[in-house]
């Protein structure tokens, strides 16, 4: 995972309606039967996608106006269920590289910002506004500016909302913590001692 | 100053402050099993890096065991290269990992506080979201990602948002046939499947306190279905007996130490929180799913909701909630048919589970109509569930035993639901698509429950089917 400074993503968006969209239905248990996660983008979603026979159900995802989409926009409680890292990495792998929601499940929200994948907050209203203009006009650009907490789409701009340190995170450029986190080998292994651990 | 659990947990554990404004926690029990870790080895081997701490990592595999011949090579060879992933990965980094066979293997959440692992005031984390329910020890006890899993494989630390902590209360006393699994079910109905979303829930109350061990697992277990980052309850008496004599429990002088060391982690009696919510146990009754959320609930004598009496975004939910399991608004769900009956999981899958329907179900038969499992949590739930016959009892009312494992909790072994088969399950997930069949319907439930429903061949209500006052 390469650390750089994101701070603005921009592309078109697809909108993915419902609220208390659980990680079983982004991706199905059975495609967890892997060691790596390089084959999950296919999958994402494969239920509401696909028939059981492998036909397509022609969900929005598989529109051909839609295909190339970079923003997902969902509702509320998006990511909710199983941890499994397998959601995000699905979503990133199909192409996606922002998430607009209602709100987010916390282990979502974590392991989507571990992977760069910045997830910003919205109003319902304004996500119906959204959600129109990518129906109108599915090449409509949209601009998620996590500096300023704004989304820009059709000539509006919305506030948005995003966890402060996820934020920071991307503005810094440290959301992968993992070479932060080993720095401290002194104050961890004096930690482990002192509880007895070591 | 007055500190609850939650509070004094994570300032034992703090390593610091992290320039983002997170705090570096430092992980005292790590559990993993081999659908999320498998990657996490390979993101090590990727930057050339070990781990850390070795010994305070436990490996076990549950998720893709078959239950019914677990013999290797694995008949799925997807299944049999997960196995022999984890097998080979923890050998290479001195990780000891709860075979199969070896007597300890089982699901991850039953096998931590079986082999004493999980033990109060600590951090544990595992990559599952059910990890809360090793909060029942008084923990916290955290699911993470892939990534994170790699994080604490490498250092024994997370990166840390704090969370708000909110007391959540359970008064009084429960009926007489309504169980640990009724109250948590009604909980997160009352406080919805996004209701926990930056807390921390902290179960109190007499009804809790007069819980066993198991029962507090099954109600910390679902803390996740209800959005919280985490639950736990106060360690007590009945703690401290359930842990003594466990194989990695400490003894003698080190058990004395050990037992003031947890004690002084309760939360005092005047710590404050940032909220809280009182229940009252009369008013439970036994609790059923009717749609594809854990939320989506009702006691077993109401009906099925009406989307017309709902308002805004939440009506499309009950639409499709309603489409989905093909039920009718306004009906009853008492009486509704199902084809498979299942008990099991790390919610309801201990042998306190299994000796409560034992009781229930001698000499009844479950219906013809009926495909029945009973899946036990562990290999050490199994043994002790065959010392005691309760196997012989299950099977001779219809039930199939099977081995142990997560089976048709998430179907991602050989054990699934066929086209849209209605279950009556003791797990935790009603979502679609769960048990392994794109259209199969699930209906949550506590074992009991799930029993009657399988002697009636539709939902029913234990008490009647039992004649339980
Ligand atoms: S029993 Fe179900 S919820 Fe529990 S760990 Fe296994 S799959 Fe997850």
């Amino acid at each position: 995972m390469s650390q750089y400074s994101i701070y603005k993503i921009s592309g078109s968006g697809v909108y993915i309606e419902g609220n208390d969209i659980d990680t079983d239905r982004i991706i199905p248990a059975r495609f967890l039967k892997c060691v790596t996660f390089d084959e999950l983008g296919d999958s994402l979603f494969y239920d509401v996608r696909f028939n059981e026979d492998g036909s397509s159900k022609h969900h929005v995802l598989d529109k051909p106006e839609y295909q190339g989409a970079e923003i997902l926009i969902s509702d509320a409680n998006f990511g909710c269920g199983s941890s499994r890292e397998h959601a995000p990495q699905a979503i990133q792998k199909f192409g996606f590289r922002a998430i607009i929601a209602g709100s987010f499940a916390e282990i979502f929200h974590g392991n989507c910002t571990t992977l760069g994948i910045p997830c910003v907050s919205m109003p319902a209203e304004d996500r119906q506004k959204m959600a129109a203009a990518v129906a109108d006009d599915p090449d409509t650009s949209i601009i998620v500016d996590l500096e300023n907490l704004q989304v820009i789409c059709a000539n509006e701009v919305f506030n948005v909302t995003m966890k402060a340190s996820a934020r920071e995170a991307f503005l810094a450029g440290t959301t992968d913590p993992l070479d932060t986190l080993l720095a401290q080998r002194d104050s961890i292994d004096a930690v482990a001692k002192k509880l007895g651990y070591a | 100053m007055a500190r609850n659990l939650f509070q004094k947990v994570w300032d034992a554990h703090l390593v610091g402050p992290l320039a983002s404004g997170q705090s570096q926690i430092f992980i005292a029990l790590h559990l993993i099993h081999e659908v999320t870790s498998p990657q996490a080895f390979g993101m090590l081997q990727d930057k050339g890096l070990k781990v850390a701490y070795p010994s305070r990592t436990f490996a076990t595999v549950d998720h893709i065991i078959p239950t019914d011949d677990a013999s290797r090579p694995l008949q799925d060879a997807m299944a049999e290269k997960m196995l022999q992933v984890l097998t080979d990965s923890t050998a290479a980094h001195g990780i000891e990992f709860f075979k199969p066979g070896s007597g300890t293997q089982g699901i991850v959440h039953v096998v931590g506080p079986e082999q004493g692992l999980t033990q109060p005031g600590m951090t544990i984390c595992c990559g599952d979201s059910h990890t809360a329910t090793h909060g029942a020890f008084g923990c916290i006890a955290l699911g993470i990602g892939t990534s994170q899993v790699r994080d604490v494989l490498a250092s024994q630390t997370l990166a840390m948002d704090p969370v708000q902590v909110r007391k959540i209360s359970v008064e009084g006393q429960l009926q007489a046939g309504v169980t640990a699994k009724d109250v948590i079910l009604h909980i997160i109905r009352t406080l919805g499947v996004d209701g926990g979303v930056g807390f921390a829930y902290e179960y109190a109350g007499s009804v809790i306190e007069n819980m066993s061990m198991e029962e507090r697992m099954t109600i910390c277990n679902m803390s996740i279905e209800g959005g919280a980052r985490c639950g736990y309850i106060n360690p007590d008496q009945t703690t401290f007996d359930y842990l003594s004599g466990r194989p990695r429990v400490p003894t003698g002088d080190a058990w004395d130490a050990a037992l003031e060391q947890w004690q002084s982690f309760a939360s005092d009696a005047d710590a404050a929180y940032d909220d809280e919510v009182v229940f009252h146990g009369e008013d439970i009754r036994p609790t059923v799913t009717w749609g594809v959320t854990p939320a989506q609930a009702l006691f077993i004598d109401e009906n099925i909701p009406n989307p017309e009496e709902v308002e805004g975004l939440d009506r499309a939910l009950v639409t499709d909630a309603l489409d989905y399991m093909q039920l009718e608004a306004n009906a009853p769900i008492k009486g509704t048919p199902i084809d498979v009956a299942f008990i099991g999981s790390c919610t309801n899958g201990r042998l306190s589970d299994f000796q409560q329907v034992a009781e229930l179900i001698e000499g009844k038969k479950v219906a013809a109509s009926v495909r029945a499992i009973a899946v036990p949590g562990s290999e050490q739930v199994d043994k002790a569930a065959r010392e005691l016959g309760i196997n012989l009892i299950f099977e001779a009312a219809g039930f199939e035993w099977r081995l142990p494992g997560c089976s048709m909790c998430l179907a991602m072994n050989p054990d699934k639901l066929n086209g849209d088969e209605v279950c009556a399950s003791s797990s935790n997930r009603n979502f679609i698509g769960r048990q392994g069949s794109p259209t199969g319907r699930t209906i949550l439930m506590s074992p009991v429950m799930v029993a009657a429903a399988a002697v009636s061949g539709s939902v029913a209500d234990a008490r009647e089917v039992f004649d339980i006052s």
